[in-house]
């Protein structure tokens, strides 16, 4: 399974900035809520975490060293 | 449910008790889970309870006036918190909140009180506890005054990345919060470490490539 974007929909507001900024199409508006769709077309842009107002999206990152 | 003899044994707070005073302090604990996101203590509020993370981790926080997050600590499985406010019987000085599913043991406040005066040789575990506290805070306060934020951006990758055990994916708002700024300065380091290939962007991972060079960057001060 592919990983995406997390997202709180208890913190969520519905605003849409989400799925107007997603490049990719990986987010979509259903019944006023953002819904995430598993896409290889999101490359981790995190775009969508840095519009959204209330924090309810987050592009984490697995940090790991080399060898 | 209580807390398990070998989980306290591992804890700084209890180095050098027995097995049988192990045994007997454990019914003291309870276990809590809190879901990703949930808080745990408030800011300003009574510190009621001393908490020892089991599993995931929890990230010990400020909020400015203005709705700035700056991360003082993020505790990982053995570690603890809401320890100042136990002992000095104030307000709890952070706010903490789960950054995944997150088990604790929680013992309240005053039978933790009450531990340090039945077993006196509690004490000197305890200001090796707060002391260490105070070495961290010390370490952050030089970071945010004599380091450029590229610099504080390599040592927290280096301290995440270090280490044992699972953990929470950071996201680059959890980096801002944690090294003083704002997630675009954030996003800017990263792609400057990135354009000298020092870490590789491998879609949700973060590759520290060259560890040295990261190395040198953390202690770079301004």
């Amino acid at each position: 399974m592919l990983e995406m974007p997390t997202l709180d929909l208890e913190k969520c507001t519905g605003c849409g900035k989400c799925a107007e900024a997603c490049h990719c199409k990986a987010i979509i508006m259903v019944e006023g809520k953002p819904v995430i769709i598993e896409t290889n077309l999101c490359g981790w842009c995190t775009v969508c975490e840095a519009v959204c107002p209330v924090d309810a999206l987050h592009c984490g990152y697995e940090i790991i060293i080399e060898g | 449910m209580t807390a398990t003899v070998e989980f306290l044994q591992a804890s700084p707070y209890f180095v050098g008790m027995s097995a049988a005073e192990l045994e007997s302090i454990a019914s003291l604990f309870y276990q809590k889970t809190i879901d990703k996101g949930g808080r745990i203590t408030w800011e300003g509020n009574p510190g009621e309870a001393l908490y020892f993370v089991i599993s995931g981790a929890v990230k010990c926080f400020k909020v400015s006036r203005e709705g700035k997050e700056q991360i003082l600590q993020i505790v990982l499985p053995g570690g603890s918190f809401n320890d100042v406010a136990v002992f000095d019987g104030g307000s709890s000085p952070t706010s903490t909140e789960a950054m995944s599913l997150v088990k604790l043991y929680v013992i309240a406040a005053q039978d933790m009180r009450k531990l340090i005066n039945d077993y006196p040789r509690l004490t000197p575990n305890v200001m090796r506890v707060l002391t260490e506290r105070i070495r961290h805070l010390l370490e952050l306060v030089d970071d945010l005054s004599f380091r450029q934020v590229i610099s504080r951006i390599a040592r927290i990758l280096l301290e995440y990345a270090d280490g044992v055990g699972p953990k929470p994916k950071l996201t680059q708002q959890e980096m801002a919060a944690l090294a003083g700024t704002a997630r675009e300065v954030v996003g800017r380091s990263l792609k400057t470490l990135q354009e000298d290939k020092i870490i590789r962007m491998e879609r949700n991972r973060l590759v520290i490539a060259d560890k040295a060079g990261l190395s040198k960057i953390a202690n770079t001060h301004s």
